[in-house]
């Protein structure tokens, strides 16, 4: 099944590794050093809130969470296969990766859909 | 310059030995000479039994193929004088398995050569009456790249998932693949999609890149892979949302 | 035409050298495009992260204001430093290799590589900057 559907996960590696080599560096950056650290006066709750009831702004962290996600889980598992040679256990590395990007989806789309 | 340079040369003799050994032999150096011709000298004078594959000494046959240093090279474009001090260092081409010394069997590449199709595949032949197929400078720039591969085999020496993986198909078998897809005088891209879109196919493929590095003809199978990998997604996408035909 | 080899007398035995599981610290090249892959961790770690402090503010101020307090921690300090230039490198990497995989023709002539991978540039200031901008405005 997994074969069936190689062509729709490359594309999803390939759209999530786009998407986190535009955006992750810049949100990387101010969410984990400038903020912490003070360089930069970090968005307040309200501030964020405000940001969030724009439905622009629910479907942008949709993309922005997801599908670096299938990006990690499509890359990670061929990692897992070539560098540590795991042929064996190739089905239960593609039901974990995938599964836990498919987890990580449904998450945050819950999260989205029922934020006030 | 020195007058001399050490070889260290992978020596394997299935009837004595079950395993390879290294042999070092004291050739002359000469600031033109390359391991090919280093080679040579060490048949012709010191060592007879050292067996190897070469023909055209130019670049363009694609049978020297070997590692020096640890790298795939064509020891026919390879000059000792990059090399110096030495000892230099000339084993098989890695991941294909060595019959002798430095000979290593190429069937598993013939085999997956056969099956893309590496020919214009056309729905009907045009009678010769009509003459001659027309093509741009455009339409040849397409493909012309990929038309260069001489079948070195140093892509698969240095692709680690063929050495990890030995049912993929492999850069060279993929990038003559795209040659003929895209060729304006072809229509054979189902067909070749079919065999190429498989588990072994190019979705083994990593783009670890290190084929487009080695290849003296500069074809840049990685890049060939990648094209394909998309367009065969782009594919994928269609026939999935157009059910029922597809061309 | 057969495939099959043809033994002689001294019955070939061919020799395969089986590769090893540290085969990629065997040259540079190889430990390079590892550690390329291996940025997909860092950026899974991130998207965690971002999902974590989505819940955070699902859950309201004092979440928020504890998970803001966790990033400001040592270890989540070392660690996000750790990640950012993991994810450098995974979007410089990334761009240089685009122009491999989309082959733009315009006009009957392709594209030069250093255009594409320039635009990618390009579009990566004008995004960082947008999100900067929309971040940083509204206090």
């Amino acid at each position: 099944m997994m074969r069936r559907i190689t062509p729709l996960l490359w594309l999803l590696f390939s759209a999530g590794g786009t998407v986190a080599a535009l955006l992750f560096p810049v949100h990387l950056f101010l969410t984990g050093l400038a903020f912490p650290l003070g360089w930069l006066e970090a968005p307040n709750y309200e501030a964020l809130h405000r940001l969030l009831t724009h439905p622009v702004t629910r479907l942008y962290l949709f993309v922005l969470i997801s599908l670096p996600l299938f990006h990690w889980a499509h890359r990670f598992r061929y990692t897992l296969y070539d560098g540590l040679q795991l042929k064996h256990l190739t089905e239960l590395i593609a039901v974990l990766c995938y599964g836990a990007a498919l987890l990580g989806t449904a998450m945050t789309a819950y999260l989205l859909w029922t934020i006030r | 310059m020195p007058s001399t340079v050490a070889l260290t040369v992978t020596r394997y003799r299935p009837e004595e030995e079950s395993e390879p050994t290294f042999q070092t032999y004291e050739v002359p150096f000469r600031k033109d000479w390359v391991i090919l011709d280093a080679l040579n000298h060490v048949k012709d004078n010191l060592d007879g039994s050292l067996s190897f594959r070469w023909s055209c000494r130019m670049g363009v046959c694609g049978s020297c193929g070997m590692k020096v240093n640890g790298t795939p090279k064509l020891t026919c474009a390879t000059f000792l004088s990059d090399y110096l001090p030495g000892p230099i260092r000339v084993e098989p081409l890695d991941y294909f398995p060595v019959v002798r010394d430095l000979v290593v069997d190429l069937t598993d590449f013939m085999r997956k050569l056969k099956q893309v199709k590496p020919w214009i595949i056309r729905n009907e032949e045009k009678p010769l009456s009509e003459g001659e197929y027309l093509q741009t400078p455009d339409q040849v720039d397409t493909y012309k790249q990929f038309s260069m591969c001489i079948n070195c085999m140093l892509c698969y020496s240095a692709c680690p998932i063929y050495g990890l993986e030995p049912s993929f198909i492999g850069p060279a078998a993929i990038a003559l693949a795209q040659r003929y897809n895209m060729d304006s005088r072809d229509q054979g891209a189902a067909e070749r999609l079919k065999i190429l879109s498989e588990h072994d196919g190019i979705w083994q493929c990593t783009f670890v890149g290190e084929c487009t590095k080695v290849c003296p003809k500069h074809v840049d199978p990685a890049g060939a892979i990648q094209q394909y990998k998309l367009t065969a997604a782009t594919h994928w996408v269609k026939a999935l949302l157009l059910p029922g035909g597809t061309r | 035409m057969s495939t099959e080899p043809h033994y002689t007398l001294y019955h070939p035995r061919w020799y395969r050298r089986r590769v090893s599981v540290w085969w990629w610290l065997q040259n540079r090249s190889y430990t390079a495009f590892v550690l390329r892959e291996l940025t997909s961790v860092f950026v899974a770690f991130f998207a965690v992260v971002y999902l974590w402090q989505l819940r955070a503010l699902a859950q309201g101020p004092e979440a928020y204001a504890q998970f803001l307090a966790r990033l400001k921690t040592p270890r989540f300090l070392a660690l996000d430093t750790v990640a950012f230039l993991f994810v450098l490198f995974h979007a410089i990497t990334w761009f240089n290799l685009t122009p491999k995989a989309m082959v733009v023709r315009l006009r009957g002539k392709r594209v030069p590589d250093w255009v594409i991978v320039g635009l990618n540039y390009a579009a990566w200031l004008v995004l960082s900057g947008g999100v900067a901008f929309v971040l940083l405005r509204d206090r």
